[in-house]
This record gives structure tokens, C-alpha cells and sequence, in this order.
């Protein structure tokens, strides 16, 4: 336990908050870097994951390879990236290496929110005169938002720890504090930033679920079913990972 | 509906759960065993390395040439950072390590003044904890140093680090921690008056310096790369650098025989030596194996 | 490729190590989740809290647990206990969740059935609930088992080897190919965890043979 107080020590001295590489540095820095990789992992994922959703087709191929993105080591990716790039390019070779593990939850909380839906829905819609376009944009979107939600805030919480491992490549963020303290032997440090690691993980999620709560129809809330996950489509329960596409505890 | 086919199910599921859990469990023995190299038998030397590709090579060395007169030989190599080994060979599941002498004293001792290789030894000899020894220092090192490409070099008229001084807008390049450790910033502004901003570039530094994102790159004195590019290693009349000759460094009760062959070993390989070794690695991509037996052969110690 | 040919003996190794080392965590990961998944499942007022807790540990980076985990257990830094641990926890942290899910899906109409033809509340458990959870369960096991064998490599950080160390060497030697052999290994690794996951999968709940498993199969193509 004494570890833990060296680490809120760590945490609480001034020195610390100040100056080059301080502690609110380094959250900006890590920051920017999960934020571009989510950014560009929905912009990848969002729209991918809605065709599929929508159209049925690719499905097949898009979880196997989802599932073989899941199985890529992130840290030899890291390496690969820079040697094939250069040192230049090692904010770019971050942001993809980053982005790669972001984008196999979104991609299939995006679709998963629309296999979902009950199909009578999106049938009364069509029988309604719907166009395919406002039946997408109009139902399918608003009612998959929840799941969607889901697959981006789990994506967020790998990519702010796995973030740390770009100071192994000589980038800063909230790793930089770790890996420097693994080499100095400084415990407090590396535990310190660790809580902080943490802390913000769960400050994303907050503020994502806080952000599903303004952006899912109020409608659509009340209309859920207590699981929705539960409906017995045993195929799309083999297909994806629970884990990484529901999170709705908070609801 | 399920009931009477569920019954054997479970009893096959249990059954590969379980053995699946044996498996496991003879594979990788008690997990919850501090070290599995205790019980091996008193005769096996069990010689570590660092996580450093030029540390293996000469582990390996130590290791070939002992196997080569008849000692039980266990590489337990690549364990990490110094504060990770220290401790296994203090504790005796590691026998022999190669060291580094300069490193190595600033880790037991701090505060030491010592810079030039005897006093590093001879310091470093007084503060060995017990149940350790050192053996002879190698004349072959592997320090901390500080380059600068040719073009700067020329451009600022630099020599030694103190040249520095009135260069503006210097990038140190180097490991992370280089920013906290007493040769770093802190250092160079104390010791010879060069302020410096600092960026980590890690196993990249050569690569950092060479494309312009530091001007001033800690790189081990042992690198290829040094020569490669032709890099102008600053000199250091102040002794900002510990001299680090490569040590080996062992159990107190390692055998006589033992310790005379790594003397030897330690007592052949050269300055121009260890950099061959390390090109052969980086360059060649030969395995530290094949380097070790290519550089034992060609120095008496195989066949 | 000359590379690759000349450290076949390396390569075939550190495979072996790393497939060792990534069965424990797998196995303890998925024990230890069904208790906390059932409970979750069982007391919904505790749901939450233990998901959260649990989804919390998959949060802390790899490379910080490495590290203060020795120091906070007093195990060694060269313990191979270190990194099982370590990617125990972060099993436990996706499994219990599946666990909880799995057990939701079963059909409240089977559970009653079951109930009423004479099962006690264990004997349901695993004669009913737990087999027909399955293939949610086998769902959760393979991202477990994919996720571990991808984390083991960071452990060559605190020198467990396994292999990363041909990320780390590779890198250090400025050896593209030892790197991209690493990459190439970890990812057949878990496929191989994967696909042995779903053969299992079909070997203990036939019903669901004549399913597709998309994500092996999917990646094969």
C-alpha cells in the first residue's frame, strides 16, 4: 500500500504539473493521439458498419477479418511501422496502429446495432414508402446508436492503454512517464501514471456515455428491451465478441 | 429437452477442461514458484544477459567458451534492465552476467566520483555485495557517448563536448530516461556549461540524428552505426561519462576453472573487437551464437 | 527471408514459448470469470458494479502491470508469474462480462422447463444454463484467447520471453524481418488458439455444428 501513496505523492507534487513534460502535457499528448486514432477509425468503421448493417452483405468477411485485426500485436506493429516509414513518420505510424485496434469494436457495434433491430420495423417502414436512404438515416441509425455507442466506448478504452506504448517509439503521452520509470526504477511514476491512464479512460467513458445519452432518441431508450442483446439470433452470438460491443450497465 | 445429452456433455467438457488444465499446469510448472533455475544441479552455471543485443553476443561468448571445457552451461538471457538481474544474481539463480563497469558502479554507488577505467574498477571492486565477485575488467567498452554528424561537427568547429557551449538550439536525442540521469541535461549544464532541449528517441537515436530531429545523439560508444555514418563522438575531458569497460560479473563460488577461462575471454576481446562482433549482428544478422563460435575459433578458444 | 532461414531453430522456440506461455492465462482467465460472470448475471443490483470494476482492469496498460506487479505481490521480476497474472487479469476483465451476457441468453422458457421437470438451482446451472451459454461463451473465449496471445509480447519488456523478443531485438538490431516474423507468428498463434477454440466449440455443443464461425472462417479466406 505504501507503493500506492509514493504514487498519489508522485501525482501531488507541483513539480510534477509544471514545465516540459508535465503531467498536463503528456494527457494532451496522449489525448491527441487517441483522439485522431477513434477519429479515424469511425470514420473507417461507422460508414462500413452501416452498409453491412444495411445491405447484409460482407458480413462473413468483414468479422474474420476483424477478428484477425484483433489478433495483431500492436507492439511489433509499432516497430514495423517506424522502420518501414522512418522516424519521421511516427506519429502517422501511431495513429494507424492505434486506429487498427479501434476499428474492430466499432465496425461491429455499428452493424450489430443494426442486426438487431426487428426486422417488422424496417418492413412497416418500407411499407410505409420509406426510400432505402430515409430508412437508413431514420430508423436504422437512430435505432442502432445504442450498440454503436457501445463499440466506440470500447474501442476508446483500449486505444487510451495501449497509447502507452508509443513512447516506446520515442513519442510522449502518458506511457513516456512509464517507460522512463521502468528504466529508472521510479515506482511512483510508473503507478502514478498508470491511475492517471486510468482515470482518463474512465473520464472518456463517462463523457461517451453522457454523449449517447443526448444523442439516442429518447424513444428509442424507452423502447429498449432490458437485453436487447439477448434476442435469440444464436448466429450473430457466436460472431462477435460480447465484450466488445455492449456496454450498457450504466443505462 | 436437453437433459439426458447434457449429462455426458458435462462429463466430456470437465474432462477437457481438465486436462486442458494439466497440460497447462505440467507445461509451465508452479506458477507461483519465485524461479525454476534453483534446483538445477550446483555443477550448471546459469549465465544471464541483458535485453541488449551486444550484451547477448558476449554472454554468449562466456557460455560457448565453458561449454567448450566441459562446464553445464543454462542461458537465462535478454532479462531486462539492470534492477531486474541485479537482484536474481544477488539472489543466486543467475551466475554469471556481463557488465559493464562504469554503469554498474553508478548503479551501487550513486554518488561515485570515479571516471577513468582503473578507478571505476577499483571502486567498483570495494562495493560488490557479498556472495558476488567481479572478475577481470575486458578492454573492450561500451559507454555512454555523445555524436554529432560530420557536417555539424565542421559547421560548429566541434571536438569535444565543451565546444558545445556556444552552439544554439541543441536537441539531445536519447532514451528516455537519458533526460534524469546525471550525464544528462542536468549534467551537461553543470559540467561544461551546454544547455540543451531533450528529445527521446530511443532505439531510433541514430536514426534521429541522422535525419535532424536531434543534433546531438547519445549512441553506445560500441555501435557500428557510429562508424557507419560517420559520426564524430565528442570527446569528454571532464569525465561527464563513467568509463564502462565490459565485466563479468559472478556467483563468489563459481568455480576457479570457470573464472579463468572468462578472464581469458574477457582479456582477448578488444575495443575493435566488440564493435566487429556488434556489425556482425546488426550488419551480417548473423545470431549471437554464430558470432560467438566464429570469434572463439578464430581466438584459440574452440576446436 | 535469408533472415528467417537462418533462425528457424529461434523462430520454432519462441512460437512454442509463446503458445505455452498464453495457455494458463486462458484457462484461469475463463474459471475465474464464471463465478463473477454468474454472480453478475444472478444479483442484477451487482451487475453493474462488478462489470464496471472488471471492464476497469482491462484499462490499465499492459506495460504498467508488468511492473508493479512484482513489487505488489513480492513475486520475482524474472517470474514467469509476473506475466501470467497480468493477462489472467485481463481475461477475467473480458470474460466475466461474456459470462454474464452468455448466461443471459439463455431461454427463460428452458430455464423454467428445466425447473420444472426437478432440476436443483446447481444442477440447472451446469446441466442447463452453462452449456446451452455456450456458444456466447465460446464467443468471449476467443477474443480472450487472441487478445492474451497479442499481450504476452509486451512481456519481453520485463524479459519474459516469448515473441515480442523478436519485436524488440528486431527493432534494436534494425532487423525489419525479425520484426515482421514476430507480427506474422503472433497472428498465427491466434489463430491457431482460435481455430482449436472453435473445433473445441463443435466437439462439445454439436447442436451448433451446423452454425458457421465467422471468424475463422472468415479469416481464412
Amino acid at each position: 500500500m505504501n507503493l500506492f501513496l509514493d504514487a498519489f505523492a508522485w501525482l501531488a507534487d507541483p513539480a510534477n504539473w509544471v514545465g516540459s513534460g508535465s503531467i498536463p502535457q503528456r494527457l494532451a499528448e496522449h489525448l491527441r493521439y487517441t483522439g485522431l486514432a477513434v477519429l479515424v477509425a469511425s470514420l473507417i468503421a461507422v460508414p462500413l458498419g452501416w452498409w453491412i448493417g444495411h445491405t447484409g452483405r460482407g458480413r462473413e468477411l468483414v468479422v474474420g477479418l476483424t477478428g484477425a485485426a484483433r489478433a495483431l500485436p500492436s507492439f511489433g506493429l509499432l516497430f514495423l511501422f517506424v522502420m518501414v516509414a522512418g522516424v519521421l513518420q511516427r506519429e502517422p505510424a501511431s495513429v494507424v496502429v492505434l486506429m487498427l485496434l479501434a476499428v474492430p469494436p466499432i465496425l461491429a457495434g455499428a452493424y450489430a446495432g443494426f442486426e438487431v433491430i426487428d426486422r417488422r420495423i424496417i418492413d412497416a417502414a418500407r411499407a410505409m414508402g420509406m426510400t432505402e436512404w430515409q430508412i437508413l438515416w431514420k430508423v436504422e441509425v437512430p435505432l442502432g446508436l445504442p450498440l454503436l455507442f457501445g463499440g466506440l466506448r470500447s474501442g476508446v478504452l483500449q486505444v487510451v492503454a495501449t497509447a502507452v506504448l508509443i513512447s516506446y517509439i520515442g513519442l510522449g503521452g502518458l506511457g513516456y512517464d512509464i517507460v522512463q520509470g521502468i528504466e529508472l526504477r521510479r515506482f511512483d511514476q510508473m503507478l502514478g501514471s498508470a491511475i492517471l491512464i486510468i482515470a482518463l479512460a474512465l473520464l472518456l467513458d463517462a463523457a461517451f456515455a453522457l454523449l449517447e445519452r443526448w444523442a439516442v432518441p429518447r424513444g428509442v431508450r424507452a423502447g429498449r428491451l432490458p437485453e436487447p442483446r439477448t434476442a435469440p439470433t444464436g448466429r450473430r452470438a457466436t460472431a462477435e465478441s460480447p465484450a466488445t460491443t455492449e456496454r450498457e450497465e450504466k443505462n | 429437452m436437453f437433459t439426458a445429452r447434457n449429462k455426458g456433455r458435462l462429463a466430456v467438457t470437465a474432462a477437457v477442461v481438465g486436462a486442458s488444465l494439466a497440460l497447462a499446469g505440467c507445461a509451465s510448472g508452479d506458477p507461483l514458484a519465485p524461479e525454476p533455475d534453483t534446483d538445477a544441479p550446483a555443477e550448471t552455471i546459469v549465465i544471464g544477459s541483458q535485453a541488449y543485443y551486444s550484451n547477448e553476443i558476449i554472454a554468449e561468448l562466456y557460455a560457448q567458451a565453458l561449454e567448450a571445457e566441459g562446464f553445464e552451461v543454462e542461458r537465462n538471457f535478454q532479462i531486462g534492465q539492470r534492477d531486474a538481474y541485479i537482484p536474481a544474481l544477488e539472489a543466486g539463480e543467475v551466475d554469471l552476467f556481463p557488465e559493464y563497469t562504469g554503469n554498474l558502479l553508478q548503479f551501487w554507488s550513486p554518488d561515485t566520483t570515479a571516471t577513468q577505467a582503473d578507478e571505476v574498477y577499483a571502486e567498483l571492486l570495494t562495493v560488490v555485495p557479498e556472495g558476488l565477485q567481479v572478475l577481470d575488467q575486458s578492454p573492450a567498452t561500451d559507454q555512454d557517448s555523445y555524436n554529432v554528424t560530420a557536417e555539424f561537427a565542421e559547421a560548429n568547429g566541434l571536438e569535444s563536448i565543451a565546444d558545445l557551449a556556444g552552439v544554439e538550439g541543441l536537441i539531445l536525442g536519447g532514451a528516455p530516461e537519458l533526460e534524469e540521469r546525471p550525464y544528462g541535461p542536468t549534467g551537461l549544464l553543470e559540467v561544461y556549461g551546454v544547455t540543451v532541449a531533450f528529445e527521446a528517441t530511443g532505439d531510433t537515436t541514430v536514426d534521429a540524428l541522422l535525419v535532424g530531429l536531434a543534433n546531438v545523439a547519445n549512441v553506445y560508444s560500441a555501435d557500428p552505426r557510429i562508424g557507419q555514418n560517420g559520426l564524430v563522438t565528442l570527446a569528454d575531458p571532464e569525465g561527464l561519462f563513467l568509463a564502462s569497460n565490459v565485466v563479468p560479473i559472478a556467483a563468489a563460488d563459481l568455480p576457479q576453472g570457470a573464472v579463468d577461462i572468462i578472464n581469458a575471454v574477457s582479456a582477448a576481446l578488444t575495443p575493435e573487437g566488440l564493435v566487429a562482433l556488434n556489425v556482425q549482428s546488426t550488419v551480417d544478422q548473423l545470431s549471437s551464437a554464430e558470432i560467438a563460435t566464429q570469434w572463439l575459433t578464430e581466438n584459440g578458444f574452440l576446436g | 527471408m535469408t533472415w528467417v532461414l537462418n533462425n528457424l531453430g529461434l523462430i520454432l522456440e519462441l512460437t512454442l514459448e509463446h503458445i505455452r506461455l498464453s495457455i494458463l492465462p486462458i484457462v484461469l482467465g475463463f474459471l475465474i470469470a464464471i463465478p463473477l460472470g454468474w454472480v453478475a448475471y444472478r444479483y442484477r443490483l451487482t451487475r453493474g458494479l462488478i462489470l464496471t470494476l472488471v471492464g476497469l482492469l482491462y484499462t490499465i496498460p499492459s506495460l504498467a502491470l508488468f511492473v508493479i506487479l512484482p513489487p505488489l505481490l513480492g513475486i520475482g521480476f524474472l517470474s514467469e508469474a509476473n506475466v501470467i497474472i497480468a493477462l489472467t487479469i485481463y481475461a477475467v476483465a473480458i470474460m466475466a462480462r461474456s459470462v454474464a451476457d452468455a448466461l443471459a441468453s439463455v431461454d427463460p422458457d428452458v430455464r423454467q422447463a428445466a425447473t420444472a421437470v426437478g432440476y436443483s438451482s446447481w444442477g440447472r446451472f451446469w446441466g442447463v444454463d452453462f452449456p446451452l451459454a455456450g456458444p456466447v461463451l465460446l464467443a468471449g473465449l476467443r477474443v480472450v484467447a487472441v487478445s492474451t496471445v497479442s499481450l504476452l509480447t509486451v512481456g519481453i519488456v520485463v524479459g519474459v520471453q516469448s515473441l515480442g523478443y523478436l519485436f524488440t531485438n528486431g527493432y534494436e538490431r534494425g532487423i525489419l524481418a525479425s520484426v515482421l516474423t514476430g507480427v506474422v507468428m503472433t497472428v498465427l498463434v491466434a489463430l491457431l488458439f482460435d481455430r482449436v477454440l472453435v473445433l473445441l466449440g463443435r466437439l462439445l455443443m454439436p447442436w451448433t455444428r451446423t452454425r458457421t464461425a465467422p471468424l475463422a472462417k472468415g479469416a481464412a479466406a
